[in-house]
């Protein structure tokens, strides 16, 4: 009997775990790992964050979920791994310390025949002075990153509503906090949804609404933009987010490292050297993400964090990671089997794995400060990835330790996205779009990087209808019900 | 084109040279029959970039 362990159990290893253990059935054991004891949609937490669901709408239990599915589940987070086992035992092992009520702080190991590394990101708060402490949010500003974060965040949106009702005009700055963030998508769906949710409570003209961001133009994404067929053009996501920016009245402050956050007040670099401050009564910054701080060790005991992970966290995958300047990069930098190079039986997919580079064109200020987007692993991806992986791992238990691996690479797959712009069943919108591939290839498609034939986005009512129709569909296959498996990632 | 849709536009501003919707096309945003439409061709690119990926 072979033991598969994953660690995490979000969008990635989520899909990971059920898939594996759907294929290797009851004659193998998977176990889970995750420290949450509830499984969170975390696209429709942008909602949650506006009052228009609650976190009971965008969560439900993991237990019964993985008790139907014959997975052995651990409430618990990984904190170190030994690759080679330790003095007294050959066989590799996890460590763990149970975050269940009850068992909280309990330490315990498990030794593993393969493991999947789905820890996703660090919340790193802490990395701009006053954002936040660690992975722990601040007191000045919001967050949509968690369930509960955006129950928080909604609550003090209401508060700023109230005040624009009495007569008082607040300030609303959404973004990036800190030059090297990712995930600008969720924070763009954020800022439109305050904005709609502002039109609807009659305050829209007490409100300024901002946009703060480490991207060097609108629309970058971490994707360096994206170009899609319109009108007969090949027009840049630059013209549609400037133009969606204008129409909803939202200005924007671009090419920005917010340094430091006190209470009321962004202080900011921009990518020419300029520094700045920005007022605020109410503001949504993502932090920046690093990998969730696995430390490893070798047999001897010695550190061998190193080996296994890059400087940010992130597990060290099949990726090119000495591509050098960003004219050496090529779109076959990209992992595509997701295995570690060192140790064969780990893997590492969705956010939790080291990406080769950025996607975005790196840049910094005068002074240095390197200030662009690191590249985003959304949703999609994040589940194609782990399926590959889980069907990879299976194949090596039940066909042999030949058999070929699965190839999932961002340079290959495209991936559909849905950015809620408000939510409204006839008032509604959102930007529904397709990218092909997901990182660029210049080789493939000299010019923009991508075929434009299946890169698209419309804003509208049918965008908003699939993105509510995504959030029923994704709880539904997360919950294992009749028919998952046809419901792709 | 109405006043009220350049009602954002800022002269010398940085959104001065961005393009920007009319009414009509604002409409057919929330146009329920237009959407409908467009409910069914978005989903059928969909597909097809989520069939190449996989
Ligand atoms: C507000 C918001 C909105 C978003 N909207 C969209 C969207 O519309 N479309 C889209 O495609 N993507 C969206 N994304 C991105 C999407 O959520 C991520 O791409 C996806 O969740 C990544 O999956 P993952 O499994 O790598 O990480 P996660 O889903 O974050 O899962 C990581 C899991 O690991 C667990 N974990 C953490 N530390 C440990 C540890 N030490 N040991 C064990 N487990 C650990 C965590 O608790 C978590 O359960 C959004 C993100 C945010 C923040």
């Amino acid at each position: 009997m072979a033991r598969l362990v994953v660690l995490g159990g979000g969008v990635s290893g989520h899909t990971a775990a059920t898939f594996a253990a759907k294929w290797l059935g009851s004659s193998h054991e998977v176990v889970v790992v995750t420290p949450n004891s509830k499984w969170n949609w975390i696209p429709s937490n942008i909602w949650v964050g506006v009052g228009e669901m609650s976190k009971e709408d965008v969560t439900f239990e993991l237990a019964p979920v993985y008790a139907k599915a014959g997975i052995t589940y651990k409430q618990a987070k990984a904190v170190s791994l030994n690759p080679e086992g330790d003095l007294t035992n050959d066989s590799p092992f996890v460590t763990i310390e149970y975050t269940q009520e009850g068992r909280a702080g309990e330490v315990e190991n498990i030794t593993y025949d393969y493991i999947i590394n789905a820890t996703g990101p660090k919340l790193n708060f802490g990395a701009t002075p006053g954002l936040g402490n660690g992975s722990e949010l601040g007191e000045y500003t919001v967050s949509v990153c968690t369930a509960e974060h955006a129950v928080h965040a909604s609550q003090k949106l209401q508060k700023c509503i109230e005040k624009m009702r009495n007569g008082e005009r607040q300030k609303f700055l959404v973004g990036t906090g800190h030059g090297m963030c990712t995930c600008q998508g969720a924070a763009f769906e954020y800022i439109f949804n305050i904005e709609h949710e502002l039109n609807k409570a009659g305050v829209r003209h007490m409100a300024d609404i901002k946009w703060i961001s480490n991207e060097s133009f609108l629309g970058d994404f971490g994707i360096g933009g994206m170009h899609m067929k319109s009108m007969g053009f090949a027009v840049s996501s630059k013209i549609f987010a400037e133009s969606l920016f204008t129409e909803r009245g939202v200005d924007w402050i671009i090419g920005a490292h917010v340094s430091k956050v006190e209470e009321g007040v962004v202080h900011y670099e921009l990518l020419d050297g300029t520094i700045g401050t920005e007022n605020f009564d109410f503001s949504m910054l993502i932090p920046p993400f690093a990998g969730v701080g696995l430390k490893s060790y070798a047999k001897d005991g010695s550190d061998i964090t190193d080996v296994i992970f890059a400087p940010n966290g992130f597990m060290k995958v099949d990726a090119k990671y000495d591509a050098g300047a960003y004219e050496n990069w090529r779109a076959s930098d990209w992992p595509s089997t997701y295995q570690n190079p060192t140790y064969t039986n780990m893997f590492a997919c969705g956010i939790a794995f080291a990406p080769p580079h950025a996607i975005s064109k790196p840049m910094s200020s005068p002074s240095g400060t390197p200030i662009n987007p690191t590249p985003p692993r959304t949703g999609m991806p994040s589940g194609i990835m782990g399926k590959a992986v889980a069907h990879s791992i299976c194949d090596l238990i039940l066909k042999g330790e030949d058999a070929p691996l699965q190839h999932a690479s961002m340079a290959d797959m495209g991936a559909a996205c849905v950015a809620s712009a408000g939510k409204g069943i006839f008032t509604g919108t959102a930007a529904a779009m397709t990218i092909y591939p997901v990182v660029p290839d210049f080789e493939k498609y000299p010019g923009t990087g991508r075929d434009v034939d299946y890169t698209f986005g419309e804003i509208g009512l049918a965008g908003h209808w699939i993105k509510h129709i995504l959030h029923h569909l994704f709880l539904y296959k997360a919950k294992l019900k009749p028919g998952w498996t046809l419901i792709p990632e | 084109m109405a006043l009220e849709d350049e009602k954002h536009i800022k002269p010398y501003s940085q959104n001065f040279t961005t393009m920007t919707p009319g009414s009509f096309q604002k409409k057919l945003r929330t146009c329920v029959i237009y959407q409908f439409i467009r409910f069914i061709v978005i989903n059928i690119k969909m597909i097809i970039v989520v069939g190449k990926s996989h």
